[in-house]
């Protein structure tokens, strides 16, 4: 097959890191509300039917929305088999949490409501909190790992051989991206609680998401600092080969008087991202205040998009780095698949995404509307 | 069983699959028994079809959330515990998991929402989209994981590339084409069907035995006889298919289902019963068929299908020639990086590379396989037979439910036919005693297709001793424990929530109202 080399590889695996990014933000600004609402519950639901309202705002969606962190699991192994292999088997005991948390998310939206006893009632509230709550906390915390890098090493036969330990995750740093990824899905869930919601589940909603949003603006930036002093970050020192083979030991790599600043140094556009981050979550903080509620929720994602993008930008090329043997970090130019393997989840992407995003569209619309306690309490569908 | 981090991986590999496939089956068979009810309801009109679709679509919204909330574990699973997998196979095997998420996951899920909250949002063709669009995705879903399984029984288009040390593509069609995997889609959503089709049957049965819901009963039972006569005969045809395609590539596999021991004269005979004795290499008591064995197997009468004996004497060739590649292959990675590979060096690769996973069997007994004894040779050859009794016994339970299956859908559509569905009590009784019976077959039908792969992860090319993470015993104990515990309370919690809106039963539309097409809305509340 020849097709393939219509496409360069350096330029394959460039699209991939971006549609990687496009992936993670799809997630995080449908499935991310999902999320947040989750992690609101208990505070945005004192009664049976207020919490319902909440949980009836993401009912029909979130099943759909999800798909973006299948889709997404499934892209990393499609296009970065390393990245994949390592962080999940690195990260083993936080995955099976996040796996635990992610599974009681299902089930709660579709059982809850099944039965009328307040104790089960309030069992399921508490899964779907937890269900909302750890997953958001847990991948920025893995984000802020990532940015440190994982202690891991290959072997001569790419074996992974991971050195670091569940607690050790559980670094101050970590912790700090932990609770600006959960208060940016907070926020972005009270957004979608102002849209969808109505009464006073919806002003719960802008009330706490307007918090989050206060909160997440001063981690951002309290982030931004200790990677400008205290983080450090790595840097190839050998000559790259866009083109070369997907075998990271070939590199080296340094630590050595290098942070995570110096892409913006070498382009300083890319500032851009940052700048759209703070610009989404100052918007949000002030819409959700003012009530505006579309426009709220736009700037909520242009705050996904804006923050999500900067670690990104500012890693590249580096995917995932190596704290314990440095040439051994995964980076966009050495951990992909394979030329054709690109090419075709390419054309695949091409052809079925947009189909996607068309029917997706459209069933928000058929259920565009508001959900109230009213809606709630007589359809026999709702959860 | 031994405590070590290999066999703790396969265990809860294991458990979470056969657990994650108790919801699959009878999502993607009532996923399409659905969208036919609904399908009736909007040519003919009458709501007592939409009554139907939405009891049974209660039924299968309990089912389908806990098939989607497992099915997350089956993804992260590859790359948590089996790393070296994920690393080795990745290029090929990521692909179909992706588009299945692209071309399925979207579709079912995004609809499914619509399907429970769309029936007073949509028009009545509008829902019937909805309805489809889910079962398609369900079914669509299938065709992709079995591509990746078939590449994993069958691993065509793709080779070994010694710079990145992994298997990479090479030609996507005939991963895409593969036989096995085409053989192995049909098989499994028809066993999806049959599930579906004997669990409508039952519950169905279930009502007239205490004339309830008799209407809605009788009809769930006329489409679920039809659907399901003609799923298990489709089972059991196609269930053939995939053994004749045995042959071709998973010899050993069939050798051990059929505990055939010796290489017999064609056609070789098929063993009914008997005990495989894995020690003696003999089956004890058996009784035998003849011919049969070897007309299934290759659809003719002189074609000989080798037995275990033989196979794990062309298991040692290939061990040989496994450590002349893995001898190549470090050769290879030893030259300087952009030297060129001398043509005798690249020769030997080409040639010999294919059995570069035989020499990975070697492994478990010595680190380098150029280092090997003859004994250790003969041992790893050994090791290509995977425990013969399991397979032996899993294939003939899994046949026998299967022809059973045929027996009872074709009784069942008899009856339909004959307007007779009531007449025999023991009959309906049977008919719920058998709704679990599906189940048992598809979990033997996965034994025997993953268990029968052993030693190899991926068939020829990579054990599955060496596929997994680098992770401590203590780690994978802790997550058996955690899913264990949380699969159990689930599984109770879901039955118990099955059982009560089958006992509750649906809720009958009255007749509609006179100038309107619409069922009111009071009785879209009172459900």
């Amino acid at each position: 097959m020849i097709l393939h080399d219509l496409i360069d590889y350096p330029t394959l695996r460039l699209i991939w890191w971006v549609l990687l990014g496009v992936l993670l933000i799809g997630f995080a600004v449908t499935d991310g509300f999902d999320l947040g609402v989750g992690a609101l519950l208990p505070f945005v639901g004192r009664t049976d039917l207020e919490r319902r309202v909440a949980i009836n705002s993401v009912g029909p969606t979130w099943e759909g929305n999800q798909v973006w962190l299948i889709l997404g699991g499934g892209a990393i192994f499609a296009a970065w088999p390393p990245l994949y292999a390592v962080s999940f088997s690195g990260f083993y005991l936080a995955m099976f949490v996040v796996l635990a948390a992610l599974i009681l998310r299902p089930v709660g939206f579709k059982y809850r409501s099944k039965r009328e006893e307040a104790r089960w009632r309030n069992g399921w509230d508490w899964a779907l909190f937890i269900g909302g709550f750890v997953p958001a906390l847990i991948f920025g915390v893995a984000v802020g790992n990532v940015l440190q890098g994982v202690p891991f090493r290959f072997t001569e036969e790419y074996g992974i051989r991971y050195e670091g330990s569940f607690f050790g995750l559980l670094n101050p740093f970590a912790l700090l991206c932990g609770l600006l990824s959960l208060s940016m899905l907070v926020m972005h869930g009270g957004a979608w609680l102002s849209l969808k919601a109505s009464g006073v589940v919806a002003l719960r909603g802008r009330r706490y998401g307007s918090l989050a949003a206060l909160a997440a603006m001063l981690l951002f930036a309290l982030g931004g600092l200790w990677v400008a002093t205290l983080l450090g970050g790595y840097q190839i020192t050998s000559p790259i080969d866009p083109a070369g083979p997907s075998a990271p030991l070939l590199k080296t790599v340094t630590r050595e008087g290098v942070n995570w600043l110096a892409n913006y140094r070498a382009h300083p556009w890319m500032m851009v991202a940052p700048a759209l981050g703070f610009l989404g979550l100052a918007g949000t903080f002030l819409g959700l205040r003012a009530g505006r509620e579309v426009s709220t929720l736009l700037l909520s994602k242009l705050a996904n998009f804006g923050i999500i993008s900067t670690v990104g930008l500012s890693m590249f090329p580096f995917l995932l780095p190596s704290s314990l043997d440095p040439r051994a970090s995964l980076t966009v130019w050495d951990s992909s698949s394979s030329h054709l393997t690109l090419f075709i989840m390419l054309v695949a992407t091409v052809i079925f995404l947009p189909i996607i995003l068309a029917y997706t569209a459209w069933v928000y619309r058929v259920l565009w509307g508001k959900v109230d306690e009213d809606s709630v309490a007589r359809s026999a569908d709702s959860y | 069983m031994e405590l070590d981090v290999v066999s703790l991986s396969r265990l809860q590999f294991a458990l979470t699959a056969l657990y994650h496939f108790l919801f699959v089956p009878l999502t993607i068979g009532l996923a399409i028994l659905l969208a036919i009810m609904e399908t009736v309801y909007v040519m003919t009109g009458r709501t007592i079809w939409k009554d139907m679709t939405r009891f049974w679509g209660t039924l299968f919204g309990i089912n389908f959330v806990l098939g989607v909330a497992t099915g997350l574990t089956m993804e992260f699973q590859f790359g948590m515990n089996w790393s070296y997998y994920s690393h080795y196979v990745g290029d090929i095997f990521g692909a179909p998991l992706a588009i299945e998420g692209l071309m399925a996951f979207f579709l079912e899920a995004t609809f499914v929402g619509l399907f429970f909250f769309g029936w007073d949002r949509l028009s009545k063709l509008g829902h019937l989209v909805a309805t489809w669009a889910v079962a398609l995705g369900t079914n669509l879903s299938a065709l992709w994981i079995l591509i990746a399984n078939g590449w994993m029984q069958n691993p065509v288009g793709a080779a070994f590339n010694p710079e990145t040390m992994r298997m990479e593509v090479t030609d996507f069609w005939a991963v895409l084409f593969n036989p096995v995997a085409q053989a192995k889609f049909v098989h499994t959503v028809s066993a999806g069907y049959v599930t579906a089709a004997l669990f409508v049957l039952g519950v169905s049965a279930w009502y007239l035995l205490q004339t309830r819901h008799v209407a809605l009963a009788r009809r769930s039972m006329t489409v679920a006889a039809s659907f399901g006569l003609a799923a298990s005969l489709s089972v059991v045809v196609l269930g053939d298919e995939s053994g004749y395609l045995a042959t071709e590539h998973q010899q050993m596999k069939l050798a051990a289902i059929e505990a055939m021991w010796e290489t017999e004269p064609a056609p070789a005979s098929f063993t009914a019963f008997g005990f495989p004795d894995q020690e003696a290499r003999e089956t004890h008591y058996a009784i035998h068929i003849p011919g049969l064995m070897g007309l299934i197997a290759t659809r003719s009468l002189t074609t000989e299908v080798p037995g275990i004996k033989d196979l794990v004497a062309r298991a040692e060739q290939r061990v040989r020639e496994g450590i002349i590649a893995y001898d190549a292959l470090q050769q290879i990675r030893a030259l300087p990086r952009g030297a060129a590979i001398p043509a005798a060096l690249r020769q030997s690769f080409e040639t010999h590379g294919r059995q570069l996973g035989y020499a990975y069997l070697l492994r478990r007994y010595v680190d380098d396989p150029r280092q090997a004894t003859p004994e250790q040779i003969a041992r790893a050859a050994n090791d290509t037979v995977p425990q013969v009794a399991p397979l032996f016994w899993s294939f003939r339970i899994m046949v026998g439910l299967g022809i059973f299956f045929i027996l009872l859908t074709a009784t069942f559509f008899y009856l339909s036919a004959r307007h007779r569905l009531d007449h025999h009590r023991w009959l309906l009784w049977v008919a719920v005693c058998a709704i679990p019976l599906p189940w048992i077959a598809a979990e033997m039908g996965w034994i025997v297709a993953e268990f029968g792969r052993q030693p190899w992860i991926i068939e020829g090319v990579l054990p599955t001793a060496m596929a997994v993470s680098h992770l401590g015993v203590t780690e994978v104990l802790l997550t058996i424990a955690g899913f264990t515990l949380l699969y159990s309370a689930l599984a109770v919690v879901e039955m118990g929530l099955m059982l009560k809106a089958i006992r509750k039963g649906p809720t009958i539309t009255p007749a509609p109202a006179p100038a309107s097409g619409r069922a009111p809305l009071s009785a879209l509340a009172a459900e």
